[in-house]
């Protein structure tokens, strides 16, 4: 097709989102799972709610930051925006409003992993089972990704697809490693000790990233080698670097579309993250990983802003099809 | 063992698969053999099967209510309708006839109207309908096709004769699940289609495409297709989703349009891009605010206007419901008279114009065994059905009928015939009705099938979706 509805264009870029967005939480709340079990006793729930900024939202629905209350809120309570049973819900009215573009294999496989994500009663999200769940609603994403792959004409459609889900994902790892950093590195008592290595571990299995990073650096572990693998390895396809190269290889695709001739958007944002994940790791946390996280995910956010501006006639703001649920977490 | 027929008994209707004696009609014979042979249990299994691939494929419509939106399936039963070859010649012809004089007569009554003036139509029954659009007085519409996509409703009667009840000109629906119910049945029972040549229903888009692409304005050499729908809160979603894929055309809504310099453009990542014919899946009455109902957001304001330049063209065209309209189909058979000078090869369900003397009278005198239909309304509000109706309820009835006559009609009671169909209990009959679809550019196109609907209810003769209908598989045989 020679020219895409700018509606269609938002929609796949929100459907990415928010399937990666489910994924990188199935991904948090299992390794959340582990650190909890191994740290005596230590209320590990509430980073998780900080993360997402949720505070004021879960402190009129719950009492107390427990595991249970987290898990539930996170993944079947809709009244959060963000939870796991909203965000499949709202990546399948996206979809539905794409259906007659995307495969019959990624609305199939959308609509039955839905009926599975609404189906999830308290009883299915013990601390016993998460582990488990967390796999199937990890794979349930992975499925998604691998028909998607495997199927997509590779239209404009793909493209805003593809940058929806790097600029969701890199959005993501930032905020993962945000959350974790704060949380493990304070205890200056700790660092070495062998709860202090497990933690990173976790946070390095929860982005899958253990293996890689042991192929990096066979030996050692310190929260700076930690962090700047996340942040910084090409190789690593979760890391903020891997995502950005992927933005800048879509961006080229849409420069050079010529259906889209007279339409661009600035690449200054993407020359902006370049240089900033080419800063040594070292002065990154000497003048703060926090706020240079803080300014990666504004970057991301206004590159998210220029494409809609460029692309689907005005502001991205998840209202394209899915109604209420709106985009806290990109907004944060 | 016990077959699956042992026990099959369709009184005294008419039976699809086992005609009027009982035993099967010769285009049958191989269908009911290899349901005699299969064990119930696998049969009700496929059944099963079959519900559940609908949902997964997403073959539904979607009921929303405040928080939630719940995909419901359309009910399917596996046991298919065939139709023998020969006889589907003979509704092909008819059905082609039909929508020729459907065509003139749209011709006409927005034109010359010459069918008015000979006094064969009452002038007062077409203008001053509530379907007539005076905006579409003189318009030019490419090959003078005002209904591209036409679906009509017949029903056999007690002795198997086909009859037409309805004309559907507007926006028919229903044709994406002839199509999806073959690919169901082609998983589900390839074993039995292997057997039997059954004629393809697949290349549908294609013709629909090609009949769209026949409409576009004067000097548009590669048309811009877009099929418009009311957005994915309609219940035909499904069907709009279906048919821009099958065509490859964007599926487009209102607010994607905008009109500029007396023409029409869609909204693309790439800035505005011209538009020139649009199916549109959304009633008259909201396709402008300007022209229509001023409150529709489901519109483009302005669209007629460009329309009426013929500077894009509607699909169907404006104004079509005042040919479907239950009045004016009692004058079918002398409308395709008039303009074709022959007699319709389809005959109406036999039908009393209570605005005709005799036929008031006739309405009078049997009321207790007719159908009264108010006319001008669709979606069967209104009727009095006499068989089942009180006393009290007759007399309301007759009072109406004497002050306005030209408000009705009336229909005998149908027997409509049945079909096998699979129930907690085994196999039993249940009424259907056969809608088949055409297509109309240049020329007219029919689709060999059509949607078999099935009330599934026991005694019912209610086949709509919405009351407990269901669909089978109709085969037309080769």
């Amino acid at each position: 097709m020679h020219s895409l509805l700018a509606r269609f264009a938002e929609n796949g870029f929100w459907m990415a989102q928010y399937m990666e967005r489910v994924e990188n939480l199935a991904r948090i709340l299992d390794v959340n799972e582990s650190f909890a079990r191994d740290s005596a006793g230590e209320p590990a729930w509430l980073p998780i709610i900080q993360l997402y900024a949720d505070d004021e939202h879960f402190f009129t629905h719950y009492r107390e930051a427990t595991a249970e209350n987290v898990v539930q809120f996170y993944v079947i309570n809709r009244t959060n925006p963000n939870s796991i049973v909203s965000s499949v819900w709202a990546a399948r009215e996206n979809a539905r409003s794409l259906r007659h573009l995307i495969s019959i294999e990624v609305w199939s496989q959308l609509n039955v992993f839905y009926k599975f994500v609404s189906g999830l009663r308290p009883r299915d999200l013990r601390l016993g089972e998460l582990s488990h769940l967390c796999q199937e609603l990890k794979e349930g994403c992975q499925l998604h990704t691998g028909i998607v792959e495997g199927t997509t004409f590779r239209d404009q459609g793909w493209t805003f697809y593809q940058l929806g889900k790097m600029i969701a994902r890199a959005d993501q790892t930032t905020r993962l490693l945000d959350m974790k950093y704060h949380r493990l590195l304070p205890n200056v008592a700790d660092v070495g000790s062998p709860i202090d290595v497990s933690q990173w571990n976790a946070l390095l299995r929860s982005v899958a990233g253990y293996h890689g990073y042991r192929r990096v650096r066979p030996s050692g572990m310190t929260p700076e080698t930690v962090a700047e693998f996340i942040l910084m390895n090409p190789e690593f396809p979760r890391s903020v670097v891997s995502c950005v190269r992927q933005i800048r290889h879509y961006h080229d695709r849409l420069n050079q579309d010529p259906n889209l001739a007279g339409v661009a958007f600035a690449p200054s944002g993407l020359d902006d993250l370049d240089n900033m994940l080419s800063v040594p790791i070292q002065q990154v946390t000497r003048e703060g990983l926090h706020e240079y996280l803080d300014r990666i995910q504004i970057n991301l956010q206004s590159l998210a802003s220029a494409i809609a501006w460029s692309y689907f006639g005005g502001e991205a703001d998840a209202s394209a099809e899915g109604g209420s649920v709106s985009s806290t977490q990109s907004q944060g | 063992m016990n077959g699956l027929f042992d026990d099959y008994n369709p009184g005294a209707y008419y039976c699809e698969l086992t005609g009027k004696s009982g035993s099967p009609l010769d285009h049958t014979r191989t269908i009911q053999d290899w349901l005699n042979k299969i064990r119930p249990m696998t049969l009700r299994r496929r059944a099963r099967d079959c519900e559940r691939e609908l949902y997964n494929l997403g073959i539904t419509f979607t009921v929303y209510s405040e928080a939630n939106a719940i995909d419901r399936v359309l009910p399917f039963d596996v046991i298919p309708r065939p139709i023998a070859a020969e006889e589907w010649k003979r509704l092909e012809r008819g059905l082609v006839q039909r929508v020729t004089a459907i065509n003139h007569f749209l011709h006409d009554i927005y034109g010359a109207g010459k069918i008015l003036a000979d006094g064969v139509v009452p002038e007062d029954l077409v203008k001053g309908n509530s379907n007539f659009r005076a905006e579409m007085i003189g318009v030019d519409i490419p090959h003078n096709t005002y209904v591209n996509i036409c679906g009509v409703d017949l029903v056999r009667d007690k002795d198997g004769q086909f009859c037409v009840l309805e004309d559907n000109a507007r926006t028919p629906s229903g044709v994406s699940y002839v199509i999806e119910n073959r690919h169901l049945m082609q998983r589900a029972f390839p074993d039995l289609i292997a057997g039997i040549g059954i004629r393809p229903v697949s290349d549908y888009g294609i013709r629909l495409r090609d009949a769209l692409a026949d409409m576009a304005p004067a000097q548009v050499l590669d048309p811009q297709i877009v099929l418009m729908s009311p957005g994915a809160y309609n219940s035909a979603y499904f069907e709009h989703v279906f048919l821009a894929r099958e065509m490859g055309v964007p599926l487009v809504e209102g607010r994607d349009m905008v009109i500029d310099n007396g023409l029409v453009y869609m909204k693309t990542t790439a800035g505005p891009r011209r538009v020139d014919v649009i199916y549109r899946r959304i009633d008259d009455d909201f396709i402008d605010p300007l022209a229509f109902n001023s409150n529709s957001m489901l519109g483009v304001p302005g669209i007629m206007d460009v329309y009426r330049r013929g500077r894009v063209t509607l699909v169907n065209a404006v104004g079509t419901g005042v040919a479907d309209d239950k009045a004016v189909y009692a004058y079918m058979p002398r409308i395709i008279k008039y303009y074709l000078d022959e007699d319709a090869i389809i005959p109406n369900v036999e039908t009393h114009i209570c605005r005709e003397k005799d036929a008031l009278q006739f309405t009078l005198d049997h009321m207790a065994d007719l159908v009264v239909k108010p006319v001008g309304e669709s979606g069967g509000y209104g009727v009095v059905v006499g068989p089942r109706s009180s006393a009290a309820e007759l007399e309301n009835c007759r009072n109406l009928l004497l002050a306005r006559p030209e408000n009705f009609i009336s229909q005998p009671m149908i027997d409509l015939s049945v079909c096998p169909t699979l129930v907690d209990a085994g196999i039993e009959p249940r009424h259907v009705d056969l809608r088949p679809f055409l297509v109309t550019g240049k020329n007219t196109w029919v689709m060999p099938g059509g949607l078999t609907r099935v009330a599934l209810k026991k005694d019912s003769l209610i086949v709509n979706s919405s009351q407990g209908g269901g669909t089978k598989d109709t085969w037309v045989l080769a």
